[in-house]
C-alpha cells in the first residue's frame, strides 16, 4: 500500500425487522452521522462517499446512489457505488480505502445498508432462470446442499451447526445494536426449530434486519476521532465463476486466494496464533467451521472440532463473531461492512461489552453470491 | 373537532408497490443445442477440447480454460445425487409444493451437476449418492425448455460410491 489508510470512525443503526420511522435515506444518513461524530467530523470533511448495497432488485430501487446523494452529503462530491452480492460491505471498505491509499482522497465515508423490510429477499434471490429448474429456495436454499457435502466430507456431528447458532445468539446480547437477542436460546431450541432447507433449522439462519453501517477512512495525517485509529495492514478480493467443473464450493479457491494474499500484506503466516479476534460472515451457522478451514485456522476437516471446543466462542482463543454476527443482524449490503468495522472497533478498544481485551490484530472477511465473492481485511492497533 | 395535523397522525409507514416484468431472453447458438435437445427428450452437452471436461448446459466456452467448445455430447438420462437438500420453507412466486427435495445431480459423462427435483421416493429416503433417471412429459409436449423435464426419479441402481463423485460436491 502506497499511503497508510486508518479507521476513524464507525457508525452503525440498531438493527431491527421493521424500521418503519425511516426511509432508506434516513437509515443511510443515521449511520453515516454517528460515523461522522465518532470521527469527529461533518459532511463538510469528508473528500467523497462510497456506498454498497445488495442487488438493486431486493427494494426494487434502481441505482438508490443517485438519490441517497443529499441525504449523504455527497452532493458536488465523487460518490461511487459498489456491488458484489453479499460481500459488498466489505468490498465497498476497500474501494474506500483504495481511495485513500492511492493518495487520492484524505477523508472518505463509507456506508452500505438493506432495508429487508422494504424488500423481499427469498423472492429476488428465486427468480426463475430460463436454464435451470425453479427449485432454488432463497440463499438457504442454495448453501444447504453445501453444507451437507461439508458435514459429509468432514465427518462433523449434526449438533455443530445448533453450537455456532447458540454461540452467536449468545455473543449478540452483549451486542446493543443487534437484530437479534435472544436471552433464553440453547441448543434444544435451536435442535426443536422447524428445519426449514434440511440438514438447516430456522434458528441456525440469518433474520432478515434493515440497518446500515458506516465508516470514515482517513490518510496519515488527517486523523482525529474519539478512539485511536484502526490501522489498514491488509485487503483483497477475490471472485470465481458461479459454475464450473471442478469448483469446491465447500472450500472455494476465491476464500483461499484472498486469504492468502492479506496475510501477506498483513504478515500473518499462523493465523490462529497471530488474529486476536475476527469477524466472519457466518450466515448460517455451519459456515463458521467450513471458513475456519477456508481461512487457515486449521487443517482441512477440523474446523468442527475447533467450534466444538469452544476455540470460537468468546472465551475462546480465537474469539468468532463476538458482535453476534450475521446471523444476529442481516441487512444484507451492510452485513459484510458490520464485519469491516467491528473488528476496527475492537483494535480501537470501543466495542464495550462485546470488546475482546487487548485485541491488537483482527480479522474482518465477508462473501456472497454463491460463494464466490471474497473481501477481507486486516486492521492493527499500530501502524503496519 | 379540527382535523388532526399530519405531524399528530406520524409518517406514512409502508406502500405497497407491486412490480411485475416478464423478460424475454434470448439464448443464443450455444444454449439452443441444449433446448433443442430437450425437445427430443435428451440431454446435450458440449466437451472442452483443452480440459476434457463436458459440461451441460453449455454456456459455448469454457469457464476454466476461456475457449470454444464445439463437440457436443450426448449425454445419459441417468445421473447421481452429489448433494441435496429439502426445501421446507414457503415463499412468494413458488412453483412446487413443499417439502420437496431439491438435489445436485451429476448426469453420466457429465462434469458439472445441476439442480432437479427428486420424486417418487419419500424424503427422508433421499441420499448421497442415490441413482436417479429424468423423467419426461409426452412426446407431444416436449419443447425447448427444462420444463419438458419433469423430475428425477430413483433408476433402481445400487448407490454410486462416494469416491465416484466426491469430486463434484
Amino acid at each position: 500500500m502506497a499511503e497508510r489508510c486508518a479507521v476513524i470512525g464507525v457508525g452503525q443503526t440498531h438493527h431491527k425487522a421493521k424500521r418503519e420511522d425511516v426511509s432508506i435515506a434516513g437509515l443511510v444518513r443515521e449511520a453515516a452521522l454517528r460515523a461522522l461524530d465518532d470521527a469527529e467530523l461533518t459532511f463538510a470533511d469528508i473528500d467523497a462517499v462510497v456506498i454498497g448495497k445488495a442487488p438493486d432488485m431486493f427494494e426494487g430501487n434502481m441505482m438508490p446512489e443517485l438519490y441517497l446523494a443529499p441525504a449523504l452529503g455527497a452532493v458536488g462530491k465523487p460518490m461511487i457505488r459498489v456491488h458484489t452480492a453479499g460481500s459488498v460491505g466489505g468490498s465497498t471498505s476497500i474501494v474506500a480505502a483504495h481511495l485513500i491509499a492511492s493518495g487520492i482522497h484524505k477523508r472518505v465515508l463509507t456506508v452500505a445498508y438493506e432495508k429487508q423490510s422494504d424488500s423481499d429477499a427469498m423472492w429476488a434471490l428465486s427468480v426463475p432462470q430460463p436454464f435451470a429448474a425453479p427449485l432454488l429456495a432463497g440463499a438457504g436454499g442454495y448453501f444447504a446442499p453445501h453444507i451437507r457435502a461439508y458435514m459429509r466430507r468432514s465427518g462433523a456431528p449434526d449438533h455443530i451447526g445448533c453450537m455456532v447458532a447458540v454461540k452467536d445468539r449468545q455473543n449478540a446480547m452483549r451486542n446493543p445494536y443487534a437484530h437479534l437477542h435472544l436471552p433464553d436460546i440453547d441448543m434444544k431450541t435451536v435442535q426443536e426449530s422447524v428445519m426449514l432447507w434440511d440438514p438447516l433449522h430456522y434458528l441456525e439462519a440469518c433474520p432478515s434486519s434493515d440497518g446500515a453501517a458506516a465508516m470514515v477512512l482517513a490518510a496519515e495525517d488527517s486523523l482525529s476521532g474519539r478512539y485511536p485509529p484502526a490501522w489498514v495492514h491488509g485487503m483483497a478480493m477475490r471472485s470465481e465463476p458461479t459454475m464450473f467443473a471442478g469448483r469446491d464450493q465447500v472450500n472455494p479457491r476465491a476464500g483461499r486466494d484472498c486469504s492468502a494474499d492479506v496475510y501477506v500484506q498483513a504478515g500473518i503466516t499462523d493465523p490462529r496464533a497471530q488474529i486476536d479476534v475476527a469477524e466472519i460472515y457466518v450466515p448460517f451457522s455451519w459456515y463458521e467451521p467450513m471458513w475456519l478451514e477456508n481461512l487457515g485456522f486449521c487443517a482441512l476437516g477440523d474446523g468442527w472440532k475447533l467450534t466444538e471446543a469452544g476455540a470460537t466462542a468468546f472465551d475462546g482463543d480465537i474469539p468468532w463473531n463476538t458482535s453476534g454476527g450475521v446471523l444476529s443482524s442481516n441487512p444484507i449490503g451492510a452485513s459484510g461492512m458490520l464485519r469491516f468495522l467491528e473488528v476496527a472497533m475492537q483494535v480501537r478498544g470501543q466495542a464495550g461489552e462485546h470488546q475482546i481485551d487487548g485485541a491488537r490484530i483482527a480479522l474482518g472477511q465477508a462473501y456472497g453470491g454463491g460463494s464466490q465473492f471474497f473481501s477481507m481485511w486486516v486492521v492493527g492497533s499500530e501502524k503496519p | 373537532m379540527t382535523a388532526a395535523t399530519a405531524d399528530e397522525r406520524g409518517p406514512v409507514t409502508t406502500l405497497a408497490t407491486p412490480i411485475a416484468l416478464d423478460f424475454d431472453f434470448t439464448p443464443g447458438v450455444a444454449q439452443s443445442r441444449f433446448l433443442r435437445g430437450l425437445e427430443q427428450g435428451k440431454f446435450m452437452g458440449q466437451r472442452c477440447s483443452v480440459c476434457g471436461k463436458v459440461y451441460v448446459p453449455s454456456r459455448g466456452t469454457c469457464p476454466t480454460d476461456g475457449v470454444p467448445t464445439t463437440e457436443d455430447v450426448e449425454l445419459s438420462n441417468s445421473g447421481t445425487v452429489t448433494t441435496f437438500c429439502v426445501v421446507n420453507v414457503p415463499f412468494a412466486g413458488q412453483s412446487i409444493e413443499i417439502p420437496y427435495i431439491a438435489a445436485q445431480v451429476l448426469l453420466d459423462g457429465a462434469n458439472l451437476s445441476f439442480m432437479g427435483l427428486i420424486q417418487e421416493l419419500p424424503a427422508t429416503e433421499v441420499r448421497m449418492g442415490l441413482r436417479v433417471e429424468a423423467v419426461w412429459v409426452p412426446e407431444d409436449e416436449l419443447a425447448p425448455s427444462l420444463a419438458s423435464v419433469r423430475y428425477f426419479r430413483p433408476n433402481g441402481e445400487p448407490d454410486a460410491d462416494y469416491e465416484t463423485y466426491k469430486e463434484y460436491l
